[in-house]
């Protein structure tokens, strides 16, 4: 599913600038950070309710390709900076984790773990 | 592999709490064995691996050093800390096992997934702790897929 | 909805208070942040999480929720089932990850 496919299912906010021209096939729902990194599989868009930058880094050391915010989060710049330094796009949606997740899962974005 | 500069080591000095610059010597790794022309599923395992390591040093610890050494066959990440130590070592190695505050578990961290995530990631691991004095992890991970 | 009406999709293991499954579900909330479900779950929800500590049933049975749901296979300790079940909390687990449990049920209660 492509991010800009994302961004009209769930009326999404880009956050950052650069590229969005790009494709996940999976998705990961979760705010605990380690378990991102035990389940969450390469190629996928994580949807989390955590805004600090070292939800940025997590994303990048898991191989993750963009960060949907929920329920309207807005990250500080510091966090906004970091994912433009390593080309994650970052969402915000003011949807729930669950509503946000029960509708991707209507296309063809798969769990992780 | 580009093998004219080995072993290549670095080490990083981590503090305690520090949750905004977390990540960094992980990253750094990461950069280091991408440059190398490692397998990128390797590379994520390690650098999984890594970052846990480093999270664990600024949750519990005052703070702690990471040591990284890289050669043509395998890397060795020592992480090494002062912090409370381990009471036991086999518990804080169970899925879903924690020690952490409330507060870390609201920061997405604590969810006792760290030591065990760092094992199934590495080659080897050695978790050496005593309580009082401070924590040590050591990893290896074969660069070479089989 | 009934709790009851989820299981086999949503490939539930009930470990508490099997006497509640016919509770009404009004929703779901997804969230592994005690203070984000302290303030957001609705009564009636079912709580999707991976966390499995003592703290999840007091919440539980604070807010109402319908349910807990834990995710990835993970089931909460023995002391815990108990303290849930003394607080008529119902604890079910799924094999499934977070996101494709909301989905599923998602789709259930939308449909």
């Amino acid at each position: 599913m492509t991010l800009k496919e994302i961004i009209t299912a769930l009326d999404a906010t880009v956050l950052t600038e650069g590229d969005i021209d790009i494709s996940v096939q999976h998705a990961c729902s979760a705010d605990l950070m380690s378990d991102v990194l035990y389940y969450c599989k390469a190629n996928s868009l994580l949807i989390t309710g955590l805004i600090q930058p070292h939800v940025v880094r997590t994303a990048e050391i898991a191989g993750i390709k963009a960060i949907l915010f929920v329920q309207n989060k807005k990250p500080d710049i510091t966090t906004i900076e970091l994912a433009q330094k390593k080309k994650i796009p970052l969402l915000n949606t003011s949807l729930c984790m669950y509503k946000a997740s029960g509708i991707l899962f209507k296309y063809d974005l798969n769990g992780c773990g | 592999m580009n093998q004219d500069k080995m072993p290549i080591e670095g080490s990083f000095q981590i503090i305690g709490g520090n949750f905004t610059t977390a990540g960094e010597a992980s990253s750094e790794v990461k950069t280091v064995l991408t440059d190398l022309g490692v397998d990128g599923d390797i590379i994520r395992r390690i650098a999984i691996a890594t970052f846990e390591a480093e999270m664990n040093v600024i949750i519990y610890a005052a703070a702690g050093q990471l040591f990284y050494e890289v050669t043509d066959e395998y890397i060795k990440i020592r992480v090494q800390d002062m912090g409370p130590g381990i009471e036991d070592t086999n518990r804080a190695m169970q899925e879903g096992y924690s020690t952490a505050p409330e507060w870390v578990r609201n920061m997405g961290w604590g969810a006792g997934m760290g030591l065990p995530n760092m094992k199934k990631n590495a080659d080897t691991f050695l978790l050496d702790s005593v309580v009082g004095e401070g924590t040590t992890v050591e990893m290896t991970m074969n660069l070479i897929k089989e | 909805m009934k709790i009851s009406d989820a299981i086999d999709e949503l490939q539930l293991q009930v470990k508490t208070c099997k006497d509640k499954l016919s509770t009404e579900v009004t929703g779901a909330y997804v969230s592994d942040l005690l203070s984000d479900v302290m303030g957001n779950l609705q009564q009636g929800n079912i709580w999707i999480t991976l966390q499995i500590h003592m703290n999840i049933v007091a919440i539980a049975s604070l807010k109402n929720a319908a349910a807990i749901i834990t995710i990835g296979g993970r089931s909460p300790q023995y002391d815990v089932l108990e303290k849930a079940a003394s607080e008529k909390v119902v604890i079910m687990s799924t094999p499934l990850s977070a996101f494709e449990t909301a989905g599923r049920l998602y789709s259930l209660l939308n449909k």
